[in-house]
């Protein structure tokens, strides 16, 4: 594929781009529950790459237990109360972000490539491929995603690389879908007719005019999508499988928590909200993203 | 309509096939050794052969899919390699357990959802649609195992209202099997103490399942209400001095409502997802539950089987809905 | 003495590049048993005026900015909602353009139609023939006899089962026929119909103005037909307001406006329809030219 430098209107596109950035700024910020959404998805985030190093007791985090401290209820000391080992849970709440969002993300990102690749090439390309291909995802989307991550867990064994891959191939149908649509109605457009004319060939027609087109919508469904991914990685943690204890997960530790019930409280709530905030400070960003990219949806 | 319905069913045929290939991939050839599993760490080379053998494990993937067909169809499901009982008889017994908490989760979803909707659709932009917003957003964001252990601490711990966990006490003896669902078969057989407690006993647990699908109807009703409302019809029923309750609450309301119970499908796929959660929070003895205890002892037996019924569940389900649309929508029933 | 009067109503219309004035001053007057046409292109207002005086424009966006509308002597700008409620299909019936559109898709045509008379026979019992005080299966039995009798009266053949039909089993102009039938049900003393002939077929477009203009001269009726197209509004209409921009900016008798306009406005919009073969300015002639 050869690299194209546009002289002439390539000032103009930027300065066009730049005023589309601007207005999308402008709509995002419109909705309060976006921009707190926003927010708070940077400060996870910023848990989730120095969480650990922040946390008062870091040495609780290596499986470091402390069994005179054991159920303290949350106190100036351990502002979430401490476990059934005596380890601070606001220590382990904070680092357990790490795994939650790392690979909350992760699910998505390879849940995307599989299904953006899937359902571009069924839809660029049609006939018997596109036929096999939607008839497969198809067939995945008639389970739950979650029971058939668990099933491809289960058979994968425990381990995170493999919840995460689980998660994955249950979740790419979706993309798959969302791709395919969005080719098929770009295909027919007349800028992607006018490069064929001019003899652009299958893959510089797909890589240049294609794809830029659907990304917008794909990065919408990212956003949203993260949110229930976390949710995934922490049921899947809940259940059992995938993050096995000691690692500090907010799932694992909230089905731990199930026998300390209800005399020590925080040892479930406080795993709970940061599952709770964090899917919701997601769905909140993700909804205005929506809203910048398809100002239709919200009426 | 009669052609419709079996032209349907005839494409559920190859749907299935794919289904079961599929999940007998996941089950068999994902593990490696099921039967190293089944024979435990500590097993002799000898020992493992002699499980692969009894299990028809040591054959080639094909035969071992068509004997595992074959057997399904004749409702042999194969043996679960820990407990040693067959799983369609365990199947048989956990089912109704869970199909009576989705339908019962259903029910609340589509009884609480569509109303809250259809107000925040009418009254877009308005507060109330704001805070119906903001509600079905963080309802979105719950975890249910989360919802479901406040829930227990809440209202079986400390206010002690409602029943933690089960579908019933252990004195109270289950009503005999018609349906399988414990509300239904007490009530055939008069049994009004088991059906209180059957009842009590669902609440917490179809509370918590109904929650998420409650927002999400509740999402999909705001915005056909909204579309609704920007239709033609509704301004000539407004021109004709219809009062607007009876534009609303019949008029918009039943064209914003069959738009959204056509995606119930999809729900109940999620509802069925979810029940491995929700059952595990509250001990309830469904399928969701025996598929988690299954994986967590790598039997894949019952895992299998379990995703199987759970996929034809889903396909049914989905059937149904689409029947139901023709019944909602006069414009399709007339056509096919 | 004239049945509406419209004096200075001016509308503003909210939209994403702030307000915008879309009514700037609109002078209406139409006279008892008049068929007054309002012609205008589109986005001239003429629509916006017909549906203020149902008081159908949405306030926001829209916003009043003054002016009165006066309906056999009342003020419908300051009437409440309930007032003007009682008024709709009542005393002001209204068709609209798209027949695919306007009618209910999920419900019976009777269901639709005997849930207007049940509702106008509330005030006034007499209209569907019966007694306030018979019994409610009586009643709705009436009111379905009365609308069963309109279909028919309006052609639509068998409408003693077609009523029961579902509104997508209805052509197009049978759909905007069921919809006079639905506006006259209350009786109503006026008519506003806008652009009721446009989504038609030409050959049925003739059909339904034949309709409309009988029912007008046999029923005591008053008519305001909002049009974008002269040569209807020629063979219909006694009357014709031209707008633009927002403005009625000539109106008078339909022979003397079309045959000697004042307004520039109008003599240009006049030269762009001579330019094809315009029928002459007489009424009630049914001519299929469509001109646009």
């Amino acid at each position: 594929m050869s690299e194209v430098v546009r002289t002439t209107d390539g000032a103009a596109t930027r300065s066009a781009r730049r005023t589309n950035w601007a207005r999308g700024f402008y709509r995002f910020r419109q909705n309060p529950l976006s921009v707190i959404g926003l927010v708070i998805v940077a400060l996870l985030l910023l848990l989730a790459l120095f969480g650990e190093y922040i946390a008062p007791y870091p040495e609780h985090l290596n499986g470091e237990v402390n069994v005179a401290n054991r159920f303290q209820p949350p106190s100036a000391e351990f502002w979430f109360g401490t476990n059934e080992v005596g380890q601070d849970i606001f220590s382990l709440v904070l680092a357990g972000a790490r795994i939650s969002l790392l690979s909350g993300i992760a699910v998505i990102v390879l849940a995307t490539l599989i299904g953006t690749f899937i359902g571009v090439i069924a839809g660029y390309f049609g006939t018997w491929l596109d036929e096999i291909l939607m008839r497969f995802t198809d067939l995945i989307l008639t389970l739950p995603a979650l029971i058939l991550a668990m099933a491809i867990a289960a058979g994968l064994g425990p381990s995170i690389p493999n919840m995460i891959l689980a998660l994955a191939l249950a979740w790419w149908p979706g993309f798959a879908r969302m791709a395919r649509g969005e080719v098929l109605s770009s295909k027919a457009e007349l800028y992607v007719l006018a490069a064929r004319a001019q003899g652009a060939g299958n893959t510089r027609i797909l890589t240049r005019h294609i794809l830029p087109n659907i990304t917008s919508p794909i990065i919408v469904k990212m956003s949203l999508d993260v949110g229930f991914a976390i949710l995934a990685v922490a049921s899947l943690g809940f259940i059992g499988i995938g993050v096995r204890p000691p690692t500090p997960e907010w799932g694992v530790m909230l089905s731990i928590s199930r026998s300390n019930l209800p005399h020590f409280w925080w040892t479930a709530i406080f795993p709970g909200l940061a599952i709770f905030l964090s899917v919701l400070s997601f769905n909140f960003m993700g909804d205005g993203l929506r809203d910048v990219f398809d100002p239709r949806a919200r009426r | 309509m009669l052609r419709y319905l079996l032209f349907r069913i005839a494409l559920i045929a190859p749907l299935l096939i794919g289904l079961s290939m599929l999940v007998f991939v996941i089950g068999r050839v994902l593990p490696g050794d099921p039967a190293g599993l089944a024979a435990g760490p500590y097993a002799t080379a000898e020992q493992r052969q002699a499980i692969a053998a009894e299990y028809g494990l040591d054959q080639p993937i094909p035969v071992q899919y068509w004997r595992y067909i074959t057997g399904v169809l004749e409702g042999d499901f194969g043996r679960s390699l820990m407990t040693r009982r067959p799983v369609a008889g365990d199947l048989a017994g956990y089912l109704p357990a869970t199909l009576e908490l989705v339908f019962f989760s259903l029910f609340i979803a589509i009884l609480i959802g569509i109303p809250l909707g259809l107000i925040a659709g009418i009254r877009r932009n308005s507060a109330t649609d704001m805070t119906i917003a903001a509600g079905t957003l963080s309802a979105m964001s719950m975890p249910q195992f989360f919802l479901g252990l406040v829930l227990q601490l809440v209202f079986g711990m400390m206010l002690s209202w409602l029943p933690l966990s089960g579908r019933l006490p252990f004195i109270i003896s289950p009503p005999p099997g018609v349906t399988g669902f414990y509300t239904i078969d007490s009530l055939i057989a008069g049994d009004f103490t088991a059906f209180r407690y059957s009842v009590l006993h669902l609440i917490l647990p179809a509370l918590t399942m109904a929650l998420a699908p409650i927002a999400t109807i509740a999402r999909i009703m705001r915005s056909s209400t909204i579309e609704v409302l920007q239709q033609d019809y509704v301004q000539t029923e407004r021109a004709l001095g219809l009062p607007s309750s009876l534009i609303l609450f019949k008029y918009v309301s039943k064209n914003a409502a069959s738009a959204t119970l056509t995606l119930i499908g999809l729900y109940v796929g999620w509802l069925l997802g979810s029940t491995v959660l929700v059952e595990k929070v509250f001990d309830w003895p469904g399928i969701g539950l025996y598929a988690t205890n299954a994986i967590l002892n790598q039997d894949f037996n019952p895992v299998i089987a379990v995703t199987l019924a759970i996929g034809v569940v889903f396909i049914l389900a989905n059937l149904v809905v689409d029947m139901l649309y023709g019944v909602l929508n006069p414009k399709v029933s007339n056509k096919q | 003495m004239s049945l509406l009067e419209i004096n200075g109503l001016r509308l503003a219309m909210r939209s994403f590049d702030g307000e915008t004035e879309v009514l700037r001053g609109v002078d209406l007057t139409v006279g008892e048993n008049a068929i007054a046409g309002v012609v205008g292109e589109t986005g001239s207002g003429k629509s916006l005026t017909g549906l203020s005086i149902s008081r159908l424009v949405p306030t926001p966006p829209g916003r009043y900015l003054g002016g009165t509308i006066r309906f056999d002597g009342q003020d419908l700008m300051t009437a409440s909602e309930d007032e003007m409620r009682r008024l709709r299909g009542r005393q002001i019936g209204m068709i609209f353009q798209d027949p695919t559109t306007n009618l209910n898709p999920a419900f019976r045509i009777s269901t639709q139609m005997i849930d207007i008379a049940m509702n106008v026979a509330k005030s006034d019992p007499e209209l569907i023939g019966a007694h306030a005080r018979a019994s409610r299966r009586a009643r709705r039995a009436a009111a379905r006899q009365r609308c069963v009798d309109l279909l028919g009266q309006v052609g639509i053949p068998d409408p003693q089962t077609r009523i029961d039909a579902y509104p997508h089993t209805f052509s197009g102009g049978m759909r905007q026929r069921v919809l006079i039938a639905m506006a006259l049900i209350g009786q109503p003393r006026l008519l506003i119909a806008d652009e009721p002939t446009t989504a038609l077929d030409v050959s049925v477009q003739a059909q339904v103005l034949e309709l409309m203009s009988s029912f007008v001269r046999e029923r005591d009726l008053t008519m305001i037909f909002i049009t974008h197209n002269i040569g209807v509004v020629a063979q219909l209409c006694t009357d014709v307001s031209v707008m633009n921009a927002g403005r009625v900016v000539e109106s008078g008798n339909v022979r003397k406006v079309l045959k000697n306009p004042d307004d520039s406005y109008t003599k240009e919009l006049l030269s762009a329809v001579m330019t094809r073969d315009t029928p002459r300015p007489t009424r009630n002639r049914a001519v299929a030219g469509a001109v646009t």
